[in-house]
């Protein structure tokens, strides 16, 4: 009866296109609704992709290997009598910022020809597309994204998306309640309701909705070996995830005032603290960086100002700390987030922060986990790394730098000794606190960490 | 033989089919409906609207006998019951003309006679005068054939001793007794007719409680109100037989003998397909209905079903809901699914009676905490100056979230008050919007408020 398309789903709020790794259905297959139809590689993880209805996958717009940009119908499911042609014929207009991934399917007498040839996905995709308005903030996020749509053209078609207009959240009263009492971020959910409105429903299934990311990890890019003949060099195209570091990084360096302070902590007693708590039986391991998460998360509950976000008109300052945690793969960097990490305990912390890490390394993050943040931690501390600066990641307002743990000649009473100091780097935004207010942070942060028994408090 | 094309032909013009035949006409498409009776079915013709007739002469009845509350002293007051039913038969002929005109607006063509399907999108119309005619519908066929009033095993409904609501609505004649068994909406509605207008009535339920389905405080309240009025109410009885004895029927149970000239059997309605032509086409039944997926398509594909016959709750406004999904779906559209725990169930005896959601005891069942309000109707200004004091306003909300799992009315404009409730819920609104949505003084709504705000532990009126 119906006719579902497929399109490109929505997965972070960043999500502005997406790269079909490869379709576990092809045209033909029959399909249940919940079957996986492809995996998709985000500027972030893999997904894989349900189908939200049921029949013949009939058309597959978006070839493994190609990009779309997000709401862009990539495939077709319906029954075998069903005429597709005007689901596909529409391609161009339905859904927005797609005119450029599928120009030929504009034309219902290409569309026609069964092996009308796919959209191309070339960077001008990006140069081409109009603003995309989906960077508000109630961007869907769900993996389940087709939208189920009638045979009679647009009319009647929903906008499930987020609005133009940019703040607010539809959501229905009972959907707002439930969220703040447990937790769920509105702005990660798709709204199923008229006009994509988010009801009851969704939010209920946002909790008990399973792990979306892919199972596998994906091979890495190949990356040919230079030969000593062989050419001076190459271009080596930009993964998802490079793309959208070098689309976003500029977004904040350019725009975003930033200001750095440094401080140099003793770490003697916290390195020791940490030394006694991991020769405890049956304990996880506790890692410098997870009583630094505990700290500067317990530091920001008393210093708001640096836990809040610019909004143009206003500043957003967050009661909760969601801290985003960098973590470095071979091919980029990724931020998943550790909610309401104030209140949780170090063993808490420990524990969670390295499932988050170990799932980043394998691009099993769930997409809730991946947006969100309301301050950041980067650490290159393994590294050696004396100290840095790092690029705050909009929309927060700071992110910290972790230097590494050194052992450096002290001056004590009595003379030179040798201790174990570490550099702290603040990366403020200007439009949203100042130096003093860094610097007070800063300060707070250091007495904690130099009086590491008040984090196990 | 004649042999006529249409996108959709409807069977039944009650208001599940007449609705979808609108609707899918609407859409631009071509409907044909088939109709054995008048258009409009049970409901305009035979129960909902021409039983409003009857309770709104019942109504004014019960105002002039209080008249002297009023300062009004009326002498020679003359109920005429025949002039009741006359009356009533005027308002479904408007309402039924009324169906027929919406036919002609929306270019539906009506075909008199019984229609059976021949295939999945074939419907034979056999007229009254035996001629047929062959519809084929090119899109879909929608069956909309409603209920009829079933019996108790061994028991025939003859409309003359015994006596079903199709019968009790064109009767002229009262009877001087009369037995109603089965005290749900309809044996209750009728029980306020007959009482208005001098008949000993004595209503029989099986059930522990009359209006079974509704919340346990709303049957206590009811069962206060109709025996202050005179009506024998005798509940958790058993019939084990009805036979012609004594004043007219005798009616044996397991909680003694009751007589009566007259019986209403009130215990309910079952599908009528008989003779639609499903066990050929093999279309799936469950309990007795058409079962249907939530577009309301049978296990036939292109073969639809709505209203009564496709299952509970057998609601006139859940029939209409179903006919408008039934007809976007056929038509390419993508309807929103009814949301059948959020149908308003509303009977019209005096006081009226109102709910959506669940009762207390279902809720309780949920194992949630529940916040519950109530606020009578005898603190309510408006209703003191209606003299209409009788009953009350609960309200029943999750405590945690403040959902509004379930809202019972019963009293004055109950029917029309459950609405504030109904769109509410439909939002999701919580019971703080209720809170927050500032309820004209003085009326009965208020006594929704209060009861909201009764469930937040600070009505101010009680």
């Amino acid at each position: 009866m119906a006719v579902t398309k497929v399109v490109m789903p929505k997965l972070s709020e960043q999500m502005e296109s997406g790269k079909v790794i490869k379709w576990l259905k092809k045209e033909g297959d029959r399909v249940q609704s919940g079957d996986i139809l492809a995996e998709v590689e985000t500027d972030k993880a893999d997904v894989e992709m349900e189908a939200f209805g049921a029949g013949v996958l009939r058309k597959i717009l978006v070839s493994a290997g190609d990009t779309a940009p997000v709401g862009a119908l990539i495939g077709v499911i319906a029954d075998e009598s069903e005429d597709i042609n005007a689901v596909v014929g529409q391609a161009g207009g339905g859904a927005p910022a797609q005119a450029a991934a599928a120009p030929s399917a504009a034309k219902p007498a290409v569309a026609e020809r069964p092996s009308a040839a796919p959209p191309q996905p070339k960077s001008e995709d990006h140069a081409a597309r109009k603003p995309s308005p989906s960077r508000g903030p109630e961007a869907p996020t769900s993996p389940r994204v087709a939208e189920v749509v009638a045979q009679q053209p647009a009319a009647s078609m929903a906008p499930a998306g987020p609005s133009a207009d940019g703040g607010r959240v539809k959501a229905s009263p009972l959907a707002r309640k439930i969220a703040a009492q447990s937790g769920v971020d509105l702005k990660l959910i798709q709204g199923s309701g008229p006009g994509g409105r988010i009801v009851r429903r969704d939010v209920e299934a946002s909790q008990s909705a399973p792990p979306a990311a892919a199972a596998t990890a994906p091979a890495l890019r190949p990356v040919a070996q230079p030969a000593a003949t062989g050419p001076e060099f190459e271009d080596v195209p930009l993964t998802t995830m490079r793309a959208a570091i070098a689309k976003r990084m500029p977004l904040s360096k350019a725009p975003v005032p930033h200001f750095y302070v440094t401080t140099e902590v003793a770490m003697d007693r916290a390195w020791a603290l940490r030394e006694e708590l991991n020769a405890l039986d049956g304990q996880p391991k506790i890692s410098v960086n997870d009583l630094i998460i505990r700290a500067a998360a317990l530091t920001l509950v008393h210093h708001p100002g640096v836990n809040a976000s610019f909004q143009g008109e206003s500043i957003r300052v967050f009661h909760r700390v969601h801290m985003g945690i960098a973590v470095a793969l071979d091919e980029g960097l990724i931020t998943p987030v550790l909610r309401d990490t104030q209140a949780k305990s170090l063993v808490q912390i420990a524990v969670e922060a390295r499932d988050l890490a170990e799932r980043a390394r394998q691009r099993k993050l769930r997409t809730q986990e991946l947006s969100g943040a309301t301050f950041s931690i980067s650490n290159l501390g393994m590294y050696d790394v004396r100290d840095f600066s790092a690029i705050i990641n909009p929309p927060e307002g700071a992110i910290l730098a972790v230097g590494a743990v050194r052992k450096v000649p002290v001056v004590t009473e009595d003379g030179l000794g040798v201790g174990r100091r570490m550099a702290l780097t603040i990366s403020c935004d200007h439009r949203v606190m100042d130096g003093a207010m860094g610097a007070r942070y800063l300060q707070d942060l250091k007495k904690l960490l130099e009086e590491p028994l008040r984090l196990l408090v | 033989m004649a042999s006529q094309k249409f996108d959709i032909v409807v069977v039944g013009t009650g208001p599940g089919g007449y609705v979808s035949a609108i609707r899918a006409a609407q859409l631009g498409l071509s409907v044909a409906t088939v109709e054995d009776d008048r258009p409009g079915g049970v409901c305009l013709n035979w129960g909902c609207i021409p039983t409003k007739a009857l309770l709104r002469n019942a109504e004014v009845v019960q105002l002039f006998e209080k008249a002297e509350t009023f300062g009004i002293t009326v002498q020679g007051m003359q109920p005429d019951y025949a002039s009741a039913v006359q009356r009533s038969r005027g308002v479904a002929d408007r309402m039924a003309k009324g169906v027929e005109f919406l036919f002609r607006k929306n270019k539906i063509t009506l075909f008199p006679g019984t229609g059976t399907l021949k295939s999945k999108n074939v419907v034979e119309v056999r007229g009254k005068d035996g001629a047929t005619t062959t519809l084929e519908a090119g899109r879909a066929v929608i069956l909309a054939t409603g209920s009829e009033p079933k019996s108790l095993p061994g028991v025939a409904i003859d409309e003359k001793l015994v006596i079903s609501s199709n019968g009790a609505v064109r009767n002229e004649a009262k009877p001087k007794s009369i037995i109603i068994i089965g005290a749900g909406a309809v044996g209750v509605e009728f029980a306020d007719v007959y009482r208005s207008y001098g008949v000993e009535v004595t209503l029989l339920e099986a059930l522990p409680r009359i209006v079974p389905v509704e919340d346990e405080e709303v049957s206590a309240q009811l069962t206060r109100s109709l025996s202050r009025r005179g009506i024998t109410i005798k509940t958790g009885v058993k019939v084990s037989a009805v036979k012609p004895g004594g004043a007219g029927v005798v009616v044996d149970t397991d909680g003694g003998r009751f007589e009566a000239a007259q019986v209403l059997m009130a215990v309910g309605r079952g599908a009528r397909t008989k003779g639609v032509g499903l066990e050929a086409l093999g279309v799936a039944m469950e309990r007795g209905f058409v079962k249907v997926s939530p577009t309301m398509e049978t296990s036939v594909k292109g073969v639809y079903a709505i209203g009564d016959m496709a299952g509970a709750p057998l609601l006139a406004h859940k029939a209409m809901a179903e006919g408008v999904v039934a007809a976007e779906a056929i038509a390419g559209k993508n309807p929103r699914p009814i949301d059948y725990g959020n149908v308003p169930s509303c009977t019209y005896c005096r006081p009226q009676v109102a709910s959506i959601g669940l009762t207390e005891a279902k809720a309780k069942e949920g194992g949630r905490e529940l916040a519950i309000g109530k606020f009578p109707f005898t603190a309510n200004g408006k209703a003191v100056a209606l003299g209409e004091t009788e009953g009350f306003v609960k309200v029943i909300a999750d405590k945690k979230t403040g959902e509004i799992l379930g809202v019972h009315i019963i009293g004055p404009e109950a029917t029309e008050m459950i609405h504030e409730f109904a769109v509410g819920r439909t939002l999701e609104a919580t019971v703080d919007e209720i809170m927050h949505t500032i309820h004209a003084h003085p009326t009965l709504s208020e006594a929704a408020l209060e009861a909201t705000l009764a469930a937040l532990g600070h009505a101010i009126h009680i």
